[in-house]
């Protein structure tokens, strides 16, 4: 294929599904390859689908897209070994009108906006993996596949390859991602009759139930679970940052079994069958751990970029948004005739910073480095708060102000006062 | 079955025979220098298995995540790539 195109776009998940059909759309000329069979083959997510940020890609998603349910409680749950602390938000689907929050299948999510990047005019080849980028003079002007013979040409190469970035860190774009940057994440889709699952969680035909799940479930390491409702399945997982995994205790599939076994989720997944089990990394470094993302001849979008906000779970809206916002840098460019060279595609840069990707990013860019060195936001407190809960709702004819004092007593010996200052200190920095 | 077997037996593969895309670099390495020999403990797949003091990889039921690669950062033992376009894991949900 000596073809020479517009644009080529690398991946077909959300980032590069943006960046595609907004570029198709303005009628560029459009390469996208995707490794997997299908759209979402290769693709892991919760999943929370953030409705605004496709929104602006594609208006009235809404009413299109193969939604699961809109969310309409969440649930947050600090867990000992055998119970938990938690605090709930309960709207209705009036009051939030229109939902912001979804619950989706990814593969379905995936295919839907691919079949509208295609609609739109995008050439999409599946089954094709990007082994190299072709640079002329530091310039990259190209890819190379496992599938097409030759090179395929292009004036722009947008990478949307995902958290790993093999093609960037090949060609020496960016440096590999490191284990302290990155969550892994299992996952598995448990699947119940629709009104079983709208008893268990006290729900609606068209309600959904989301459950962030923090505390000793991850045994120290850093991460948090996750339990969200669809139609007709549970989803269902936990992610720990893999060099945390590396320091050894609990393999990531023993983790997951250890967290469906914990007395208050075990009920909601009895019953189910278990019909996937899915792996995959979430890059978590923030802020900080960006890399550069735009130079001669390309731009970096989505996972591979590292834009996820681990915080507040939210990695797909910044892809879509990151795709989105590379595309109309692009677009704007060839309007004014500039060519795509990195001094003229550092606008893309500065969309990002002027957008809500990288000003979230900024404000948790301390996060990381916080909650990755004091395990004992893991494990120390949500086993005290656990006690504490049980120890004041035990009624059982001690006086309220011992065991108040029983309580803080427990807390300055396991942390002492200084470490409780510290913590303190610590986790509002970090949420600054 | 152990039970990370029973596991990945839901999922649909397409297995490239023959052409496995992860390889070890150095067996030596994994026998006599790494210690902690993570892989075996971290790929949510237990694609790496200790067998007489020696690491084998078996790739068919990876799920690419990549976890191999960056864990195993003491020595950069792992040659990591995506399998050919179409092979390997086929989520039906994700
Ligand atoms: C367990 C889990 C739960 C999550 N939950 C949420 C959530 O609830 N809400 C949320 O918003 N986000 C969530 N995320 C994050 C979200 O999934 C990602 O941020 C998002 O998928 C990133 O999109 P992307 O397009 O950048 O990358 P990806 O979705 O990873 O897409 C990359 C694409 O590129 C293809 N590709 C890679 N290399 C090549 C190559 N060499 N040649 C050709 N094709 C290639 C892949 O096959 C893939 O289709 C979650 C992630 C995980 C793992
Ligand atoms: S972690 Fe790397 S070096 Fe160590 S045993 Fe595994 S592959 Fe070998
Ligand atoms: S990529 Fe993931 S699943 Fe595959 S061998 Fe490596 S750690 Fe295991």
């Amino acid at each position: 294929m000596a073809e020479k195109f517009d644009a080529i776009v690398i991946g077909a998940g959300p980032s590069g599904n943006a960046a595609a059909l907004v570029m198709a759309r303005a009628g560029m000329k459009v390469l996208q390859l995707e490794r997997g069979e299908y759209p979402g083959s290769k693709n892991v997510q919760g999943a929370i689908l953030y409705a605004e940020a496709l929104e602006q890609i594609i208006p009235n998603c809404r009413r299109q897209a193969p939604l699961e349910r809109p969310i309409i409680e969440q649930r947050m749950w600090v867990l000992d070994d055998e119970s938990y602390v938690g605090s709930n938000y309960r709207g209705t689907k009036k009051k939030d009108e229109p939902p912001t929050r979804y619950t989706v299948i990814r593969a379905n999510i995936d295919r839907w906006m691919s079949k509208k990047a295609t609609d739109a005019g995008v050439l999409l080849i599946c089954e094709a993996t990007v082994l190299d980028l072709i640079k002329l003079d530091g310039k990259v002007v190209g890819v190379r596949t496992d599938r097409l013979g030759g090179d395929i040409l292009a004036e722009v190469v947008v990478l949307a390859d995902g958290v790993n970035s093999l093609i960037a860190t090949k060609a020496g774009l960016r440096p590999t991602i490191k284990a302290a940057d990155v969550a892994l994440a299992v996952k598995e889709m448990h699947f119940l009759p629709k009104e079983v699952i709208e008893q268990r969680f006290n729900i609606a035909n068209d309600e959904g139930v989301v459950i962030e799940l923090f505390g000793k479930i991850t045994k120290g390491m850093m991460g948090t679970g996750f339990l969200y409702t669809n139609r007709e399945s549970i989803a269902l997982g936990i992610g720990c940052m893999a060099d945390d995994f590396k320091k050894g205790g609990v393999t990531p599939y023993d983790l997951l079994d250890a967290m469906k076994a914990h007395p208050a989720i075990k009920p909601l997944i009895a019953g189910s069958e278990v019909k996937e089990y899915a792996a995959h990394l979430i890059p978590e470094g923030g802020y900080k751990a960006i890399p550069q993302v735009h130079g001669d001849g390309w731009v970096i979008v989505g996972d591979s970029g590292g834009f996820v906000n681990a915080v507040h779970r939210e990695g797909s809206n910044l892809a879509m948004t990151s795709g989105r916002l590379a595309a109309e840098t692009i677009l704007k460019l060839k309007e004014e005739g500039k060519p795509f060279t990195a001094q003229h595609l550092a606008r893309y840069r500065a969309a990002l910073e002027d957008s809500f990707v990288m000003k979230d990013l900024k404000k948790y860019r301390n996060m990381p480095e916080i909650f990755h060195a004091n395990p004992q936001f893991f494990t120390t407190y949500p086993e005290l708060l656990n006690r504490a809960a049980a120890t004041i709702l035990k009624v059982d004819g001690i006086d309220k102000k011992t065991k108040e004092k029983e309580i803080a007593g427990e807390f300055v010996k396991r942390r002492s006062r200084l470490g409780l200052l510290g913590d303190a200190i610590k986790l509002v920095r970090s949420f600054r | 079955m152990s039970k990370v077997e029973e596991k990945l037996f839901e999922n649909r593969y397409r297995v490239d025979e023959g052409r496995p895309h992860i390889a070890i670099i150095s067996a030596d390495v994994c026998e006599g220098k790494c210690t902690a020999k993570q892989c075996t403990y971290c790929c949510p797949a237990a694609c790496y298995a200790l067998e007489n003091g020696k690491v084998v990889l078996t790739t068919d039921g990876c799920l690419e995540c990549g976890t191999c690669r960056v864990i195993c950062d003491d020595h950069f033992n792992i040659e990591w790539s995506y399998p050919r376009g179409g092979f390997g894991i086929l989520y039906k949900f994700g």
